[in-house]
């Protein structure tokens, strides 16, 4: 037994005269899982770190130090993909958050079917494919003969290009996305909201509490934990949002609906720079980190029911 | 982590009680609630409405203003000619790598989550923390290196490099693990009493019981894997080894585009996994809750 150092498992048996443990079964089956999750996953993580100290193109590959990093900070196009980055989590997330609270308020009292039916409709832009959601998107929005016009003119409205407009592009962007993003978080309310026991808010209504008293006071509260989830997968998700711009806009119309995770893609995989699009992932990796420390502090609480 | 944290709670799942009837009366706050509950619902839907009609409007039809709500001569035109292009084949790969993505997480995630909930040995912390962290950190970070390192493979544009690196994606383990860990150990226990090898144990015991777990990790693979547009989009580069969606994003025109022929695209696209989601609606809304919501 001292052969290992310590002794895990308790089961020994043997296999053609090898002794065979408890713990090494264990690791037996975690290897396939571990080592897909090292080769595809860690090791890839540590290489992004490492190559955006280097000028990595098709042609080149040297040390530059941090010099990725100051020309970053330098490019205006970066600048303003990070701008616009914030911006569309600044203004998506809440609106994710107000419109599943709203949606699942209204739906978990509801029968099971209704509530079934209810949440497959909000979470059928989820579970499509981007390229379908963009192409009738792409469809509704187009100045000629996009149905947003037609319906826009009824209010006096001239036509407007809706994707090809700096004023508006970000803005129809943002539309999509959110329809994209709110299928789970209903799912996720609805489901925590039938969790809460009735006993707190029958207790509210004999008080006589006002519907917004019991939804600020016991439900907002007891869905904490939720609301944590929620808010830190949204916006993971939105810092990610990458096939919404590539297909409605690339990015255009003069970088203002790019974002940095297009920016990662456009100079890795148009333009070959994979040094400096690693540099713009590893500080759009520290951006999403520092985010989502603040959002634990800021909602994580210890409410227990 | 700490109990504050919503991943570490798990939670059984639909079982939403009827909480008490706040207000019988229609008042007006109620009104004004049910009617935008109505108008998000028509908001939601019409975007697919609007290809599924359009799908059989012709391009002359499809492009006129006032538009046509309802396609009053519907035409089959546009599926032949979406068929003209290799869809068959664009449809075999979506399918075979969603299928093979999916079996695989399910077996690797399985055995992996079962080990880390119920078994103990040493890294096991380290091991489970290291699967957590980089669940939380952004997917497409890694892009860049992996790509560099799977063209150095010379893995672009082939199945592998489609297939292999989402195993890696830790998701199901922690999926997995979550709900391992609500298995009784004396039934583990009882087993290797009975003198039980550690395989049959899991082949036996563990795999039916985690068959819930599954199934849901199962769905949400499959459908993850063929909308996973992005890493579709950078590991292909000919006409054949495209996916639907990829495929179909190539049917846009560069000046004008044939709306009929790609709303017929982007049904094809859409309409197996929502079809799929429908199906199982149930198992997939579990594996969503499961492991977020505290029951």
């Amino acid at each position: 037994m001292k052969k290992w150092g310590r002794t895990v498992g308790t089961t020994v048996r043997k296999i053609k005269g090898y002794v065979i443990r408890d713990w090494m079964m264990s690791y037996l089956f975690l290897v396939p899982a571990f080592g897909f999750f090292l080769l595809f996953v860690a090791y890839p993580m540590v290489k992004g770190v490492y190559i955006s100290f280097f000028d990595y193109s098709l042609r080149d590959f040297s040390f530059i130090g941090l010099d990725n990093y100051i020309s970053l900070i330098k490019d205006d196009n970066f600048r303003k993909s990070m701008g616009n980055t914030l911006l569309l989590v600044l203004i998506t997330v809440p609106i994710v958050i107000i419109f599943s609270l709203f949606i699942s308020m209204n739906i978990y009292k509801k029968k099971e079917f209704a509530r079934s039916f209810f949440r497959g409709v909000f979470y059928l832009p989820a579970v499509s494919s981007v390229v379908s959601i963009t192409v009738v998107w792409g469809w509704i929005y187009h100045p000629n003969y996009g149905i947003l016009n037609y319906l826009t003119s009824f209010l006096g409205m001239e036509p407007i290009s809706w994707l090809g407009d700096t004023r508006t592009a970000l803005l129809a962007i943002i539309v999509v996305l959110i329809t994209t993003s709110v299928g789970q978080p209903i799912i996720l309310y609805v489901a925590s909201i039938g969790n809460i026991p009735t006993s707190y808010i029958e207790a509210a209504e004999i008080d006589r509490a006002t519907p917004w008293q019991i939804f600020r006071k016991i439900l907002w509260p007891m869905l904490m934990p939720t609301n944590l989830y929620i808010i830190v997968i949204t916006t993971i998700n939105t810092f990610q949002c990458f096939a919404l711009i590539q297909l409605l806009t690339s990015g255009g119309p003069v970088y203002s609906t790019s974002t940095v995770m297009y920016g990662v893609y456009e100079q890795a995989f148009m333009l070959g720079h994979f040094g400096y699009a690693s540099a713009m992932g590893v500080i759009l990796a520290i951006v999403i980190g520092i985010i989502s420390i603040i959002q634990f502090k800021y909602f994580g609480s210890d409410v227990e029911y | 982590m700490n109990s504050t944290n919503p991943l570490e709670l798990t939670a059984p799942i639909g079982q939403s009680k009827k909480v008490s009837k706040w207000k019988k009366e229609l008042t007006i706050p109620k009104i004004l609630a049910t009617f935008l509950l109505i108008l998000a619902t028509l908001f939601f839907i019409f975007p697919f409405y609007w290809v599924v009609s359009g799908a059989f409007k012709l391009q002359t039809v499809a492009t006129t203003i006032p538009p046509e709500w309802f396609p009053a001569k519907p035409t089959l035109q546009n599926w032949t000619e979406l068929f003209k292009n290799p869809v068959e084949r664009w449809m075999f790969n979506s399918f075979i790598i969603a299928f093979c993505e999916m079996a695989a997480i399910c077996i690797v995630s399985s055995c992996a989550g079962y080990v880390l909930a119920k078994k103990s040995f040493p890294g096991r912390g380290i091991i489970f923390t290291m699967f957590v962290a980089a669940m939380a950190l952004p997917k497409q970070v890694i892009l860049v290196p992996l790509f560099t390192m799977l063209a150095d493979f010379g893995w672009v544009n082939t199945y592998k490099g489609l297939i292999l690196p989402a195993i890696g994606w830790p998701f199901g383990v922690f999926l997995m693990k979550q709900f391992a860990q609500t298995i009784p150990g004396e039934l583990i226990e009882a087993a290797k009493i009975d003198g039980s090898s550690e395989i049959r144990l899991f082949g036996t015991i563990i795999l039916p019981l985690l068959k819930p777990a599954i199934g849901a990790l199962a769905i949400f693979t499959f459908i993850t894997s063929w909308n996973d547009y992005f890493s579709q989009l950078i590991m292909t580069r000919s006409t054949s080894m495209m996916t639907l969606p990829l495929g179909v994003a190539t049917l846009r025109g560069e000046f004008t585009t044939n709306y009929g022929l790609l709303m017929a695209g982007a049904a094809l696209a859409s309409i197996p996994m929502i079809a799929i989601f429908l199906m199982f609606q149930k198992a997939f809304t579990q594996g969503i809750t499961m492991g977020a919501v505290k029951g």
